[in-house]
């Protein structure tokens, strides 16, 4: 279809691909990762469906990275699915941590290791952004969306509101809003 | 031991539907109750932890799989790991499932419509945040800006970008000391 054998979304081919997004995930930004391989790359989902399953995950409770991992598991392959993408992207990085545990000792005597580390956590941040700029690109192009964006942003960064406030109140507000306007639009649908 | 288990799955299970917007809101808490009323660390130890859960790949959350593990060997690394995910996944995986049976009523139209602006602030916000507090000052900010502008107009793998970033940050700092 787009000329690139990568498959379909089985359930192994699922687990393999978190495993490799937990393994190789340094300095965190792994919804980055994610859009990369699966929308970019893969094309198992649109960028759409993912921006969705993003928007879900942020909000509820729980990490926002596993949420969507189950999120999109069970979009392509049902319950297997979401199973899958679970694990991956949780036991083989849990083994990890642990041996990085083991190892400290030795690696902080190392000059070297706190600016290789600094220098992968800045260009991990890249991932970040350029996950959140894809985000913000397309967000509506209306009043309402944009000053909830907006507001969003300075609420957190500049205000320093918790985080669980701005996803009950900032996503509250923002939620009944477009379902007032969706009545307005189609008042007749259910 | 089977306390300490115990006392691991009663601290890090409450606080796995506690994360609302990410696992970063808990990290005080859980110093809290591992340093202050469970004596099981020094405040050092932890920051230590903490340092090593964001040098590690995967999601930063694992830093309680390293405090399990600290606290009581392999089972608390088990045991810690699971209170602190199983319960916000089952949550996602019912709603994941009410979901694909409501497909397109106007309810989930108007929260996936309503939340994505505030998920695309929320995500802005936490680079800003990142970004302002960055080890290694304008030099990594630079570097965070330049991945940025190469992961949007290029394929580059992420894994190479990352590599070239620990790698240039090197170089950079010892040709231009600041």
């Amino acid at each position: 279809m787009n000329g690139i054998d990568v498959g379909q979304p089985t359930a192994v081919r699922l687990f393999l691909v978190f495993c490799r997004i937990g393994l190789t995930s340094f300095g965190g930004g792994l919804s980055g990762w994610l859009l990369r391989e699966l929308v970019q790359k893969r094309q198992w989902l649109s960028e759409e469906e993912f921006l969705n399953g993003l928007a879900l995950s942020q909000a509820l409770p729980g990490i926002n990275v596993t949420n969507l991992a189950i999120w999109i598991g069970y979009r392509l392959r049902g319950p297997g699915g979401a199973i899958m993408c679970f694990l991956g992207i949780i036991v083989p990085p849990a083994f990890i941590i642990i041996g990085v545990g083991a190892l400290f000792a030795t690696l902080s005597g190392f000059a070297l290791t706190y600016p290789l580390l600094n220098g992968a956590g800045a260009a991990a941040i890249g991932l970040s952004l350029s996950m959140g700029l894809t985000a913000a690109r397309r967000v509506p192009r209306r009043t309402i969306p944009l000053a909830m964006m907006v507001a969003t942003f300075v609420a957190i960064a500049f205000l320093h509101v918790p985080l669980a406030w701005v996803a009950l109140i900032g996503g509250g507000m923002s939620v009944a809003l477009e379902y007032h306007r969706l009545m307005r639009i189609v008042p007749d649908d259910r | 031991m089977t306390d300490r288990l115990l006392a691991l799955a009663s601290i890090f299970a409450p606080l796995s539907l506690a994360t609302i917007g990410g696992g970063n809101a808990v990290i005080a808490d859980i110093q809290r109750q591992v340093v202050d009323v469970h004596h099981w660390m020094t405040n050092a130890q932890f920051v230590q932890d903490f340092a090593m859960s964001r040098m590690s790949p995967g999601p930063g959350s694992l830093l309680v799989t390293l405090i399990g593990w600290q606290v009581a060997g392999i089972w608390g690394a088990v045991v810690a790991t699971a209170s602190i995910f199983v319960p916000a996944a089952l949550l996602v995986y019912a709603i994941a499932h009410v979901w694909s049976r409501y497909r397109g009523a106007r309810w989930q139209t108007a929260l996936e419509a309503g939340l994505r602006p505030v998920a695309a602030g929320m995500i802005l916000a936490a680079v800003y945040v990142l970004l302002a507090a960055i080890q290694g000052g304008w030099l990594a900010r630079g570097i965070a800006l330049v991945a940025t502008s190469a992961l949007m107009t290029t394929r580059i793998s992420p894994l190479v970008l990352i590599a070239c970033g620990a790698v240039s940050f090197v170089v950079l700092q010892t040709a231009v000391p600041s």
